[in-house]
């Protein structure tokens, strides 16, 4: 039982969950249509050696990409939603999360690890699309609040990794205040001199948006990622019009001034850290 | 007077009153029993509807059309010595959002809202109190020169949420309101926060991290409209009485769950039927509030209003060991 640990928190610790993929299986780009060697894609970073499309991963893929040899300690992972409000809409929430917990494996739409990168320690929140819509609950506020109070304790750097569609309905007004409570945290660590660096991935929207994924020190995106308040069908119906190309990609959001930088994902690890490194 | 569908009872027994007393008026013959009469039996009318609104009424009451706006609070509390201020100093002046200094017996406060146009005209202009992201920052200039001269901060939202168009976006509207919610956690001055009407979304809270937030008793405050949450949760807008049920909008509620302070009351029919005693009420109590917050210090405020907000969340921590054992069995 190596590959697990307790660490002082008391909480769980998952070291290495790299997924192998077996040889032999094939992966189809969904924009250019090319078929190449799943291993093959798994190694440029999920991203499309043909046309650099980036395929969605989750936090699994993400911790491995960043953090040393995939090495990394989880966080606070023993959280789960409430259903405060019994919400009930063509099913009962508790049977929403129910379902998300076998179909994905994951609590919720986010997890929180520490480890290192290139060295340095850092802190990684990193959503999970897979979970509900990657939205912004109860849990993922107090997820990132926590991680905010374990980066002041232990100095570390803060990286958030954002996909989402924006606010958990089920958690109605709950769900809003976590708004109000990432962006009140964010401004401690900011009064702590400690650094965070938002990255908006493929698709962040909403509520994620409009709080913690635009309040980063510094605000970087992956490359044609939707990044919006709100979403292109709302503002299409607003202006009653077709919009406009490339509206609300990354390049978009970076040529009206919102993001520092584009990042492609198989330089990710290498920028962030430089960036990183002229914070610290 | 506009009624809702459900006042219909009380617009027939206030139309019957109004032929009364036109009789009254043409005949000379004196009626006054019969209108007292009839004036009670409206008022027992209201009061036995009122008193047991569903959701979705309560949402239709905060939308009421002849329903008090910001600036009708703005004049009536400060006595007419508020002075509107414009412009978020960057690209416009968004006219869904106002703003400006009053005084309040003798002390000034800045005082803030989304404003609804009060006729046809008005509305488009003012884009139904859907503010976009220079209404924002605009609050935020202002928000932010109150506190460099130590002037206590008053909020008034009411809006179906910030404006999804085209512009709105390419200026960042996220990022406008993400601005706020970090700024307004961290200013030295009272922030007192009122839900006039509507209280619709990350639009709302863009100006409603207060240390005090209240609900008027006819309004509601949620993450999405009944109506928006019925089409994408049921796939249809049939299903906003379910909604608003369901998202627990209302003051009543969002009091139980310790998401505001407290909650005003309205007087008898919702504010429009009486905007002078709605005023009264959120007059007396932004008095109270900044009574009470005056005397913390600002370090100390700044730490009790951040800790409020970082409070409110509902998650269950499991047994780690449980964690464990799925680990095993995997
Ligand atoms: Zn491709």
């Amino acid at each position: 039982m190596g590959w697990f640990k307790r660490i002082k928190e008391g909480i769980t610790t998952s070291t290495k969950e790299k997924k192998e993929t077996p040889e032999g299986l094939w992966y189809k780009c969904p924009s250019c249509k090319k078929i190449i060697p799943s291993n093959e894609h798994q190694e440029n970073a999920y991203v499309c050696p043909h046309c650099g499309y980036h395929e969605k991963i989750g936090s699994v893929e993400y911790f491995n990409l960043l953090f040393d040899e995939g090495k990394f300690v989880e966080l606070f992972s023993n959280l789960v939603s409430k259903d405060p409000l019994k919400f009930v809409d063509t099913k009962p929430y508790t049977q929403r999360l129910q379902e998300s917990f076998e179909k994905s494996g994951l609590k919720d739409a986010m997890r929180v690890a520490t480890g290192k990168m290139n060295g340095m320690s850092l802190v990684i929140c990193c959503m999970d699309f897979q979970f509900i819509g990657g939205s912004m609950g109860s849990v993922v506020g107090e997820k990132i609040s926590l991680a905010i109070d374990y980066c002041i304790e232990n100095k570390s750097p803060l990286l958030i990794i954002s996909k989402s569609g924006g606010a958990r309905m089920m958690e109605a007004a709950y769900s809003l205040m976590q708004m109000a409570k990432t962006a009140a945290k964010l401004s401690v660590l900011s009064n702590h001199k400690i650094p965070y660096i938002s990255l908006l991935t493929d698709p962040t929207t909403g509520g994620v948006t409009a709080s913690f994924a635009m309040l980063g020190d510094l605000n970087v995106a992956e490359p044609g990622s939707l990044i919006g308040f709100a979403g292109p069908r709302v503002v299409k119906e607003t202006i009653g019009k077709d919009l406009p190309k490339g509206f609300q990609t990354a390049e978009f959001v970076l040529e009206h001034g919102f993001l520092d930088k584009i990042i492609p994902r198989t330089k990710l690890k290498t920028e962030l850290f430089h960036l990183f490194d002229f914070l610290s | 007077m506009t009624y809702l569908d459900f006042e219909k009872p009380i617009q027939e027994l206030e139309n019957e009153l109004n032929k009364l007393k036109e009789v009254q008026k043409k005949s000379k013959v004196p009626l006054d029993d019969k209108i007292e009469e009839l004036n009670k039996l409206i008022e027992n009318k209201i009061r036995e509807i009122y008193s047991n609104l569903t959701a979705w009424q309560r949402v239709q009451v905060s939308r009421h059309p002849e329903r008090p706006y910001t600036l009708a609070y703005a004049e009536y509390i400060t006595n007419g010595t508020f002075m509107e201020l414009h412009g978020d100093r960057c690209v416009a002046d968004d006219k869904a959002m106002v703003g400006g200094f009053g005084k309040i017996e003798g002390q000034t406060f800045m005082i803030i809202g989304q404003q609804k146009g009060i006729n046809t005209k008005m509305r488009q202009i003012r884009r139904f109190g859907m503010a976009n992201p220079d209404g924002y920052r605009k609050a935020l200039r202002l928000m932010k020169l109150a506190e460099k001269f130590n002037k206590p901060i008053v909020t008034f939202i009411d809006t179906p949420g910030a404006y999804p168009g085209l512009e709105a976006e390419e200026r960042g509207q996220g990022e406008a309101i993400a601005r706020n919610l970090y700024e307004m956690a961290q200013l030295k001055v009272p922030v007192i926060c009122f839900i006039i009407g509507e209280g619709a979304s990350g639009g709302a809270l863009g100006i409603g991290v207060g240390d005090r937030v209240y609900m008027l008793e006819n309004t509601w405050y949620s993450v999405i409209s009944p109506e928006s949450c019925s089409s994408i949760l049921w796939r249809s807008w049939e299903h906003k009485e379910k909604a608003a049920e369901a998202l627990k909008l209302t003051a009543k509620d969002m009091f139980e769950h310790g998401l505001i302070d407290g909650i005003i009351p309205e007087p008898l029919g919702g504010a429009h039927r009486n905007p002078q005693q709605a005023f009264e009420n959120v007059k007396k109590v932004i008095l109270e509030s900044y009574q009470e917050l005056k005397k913390i210090d600002p370090q100390t405020l700044v730490e009790k209003r951040i800790q409020k907000f970082v409070s409110m969340g509902e998650v269950e921590a499991l047994d780690v060991n449980e964690i464990h054992n799925e680990i095993l069995n995997d």
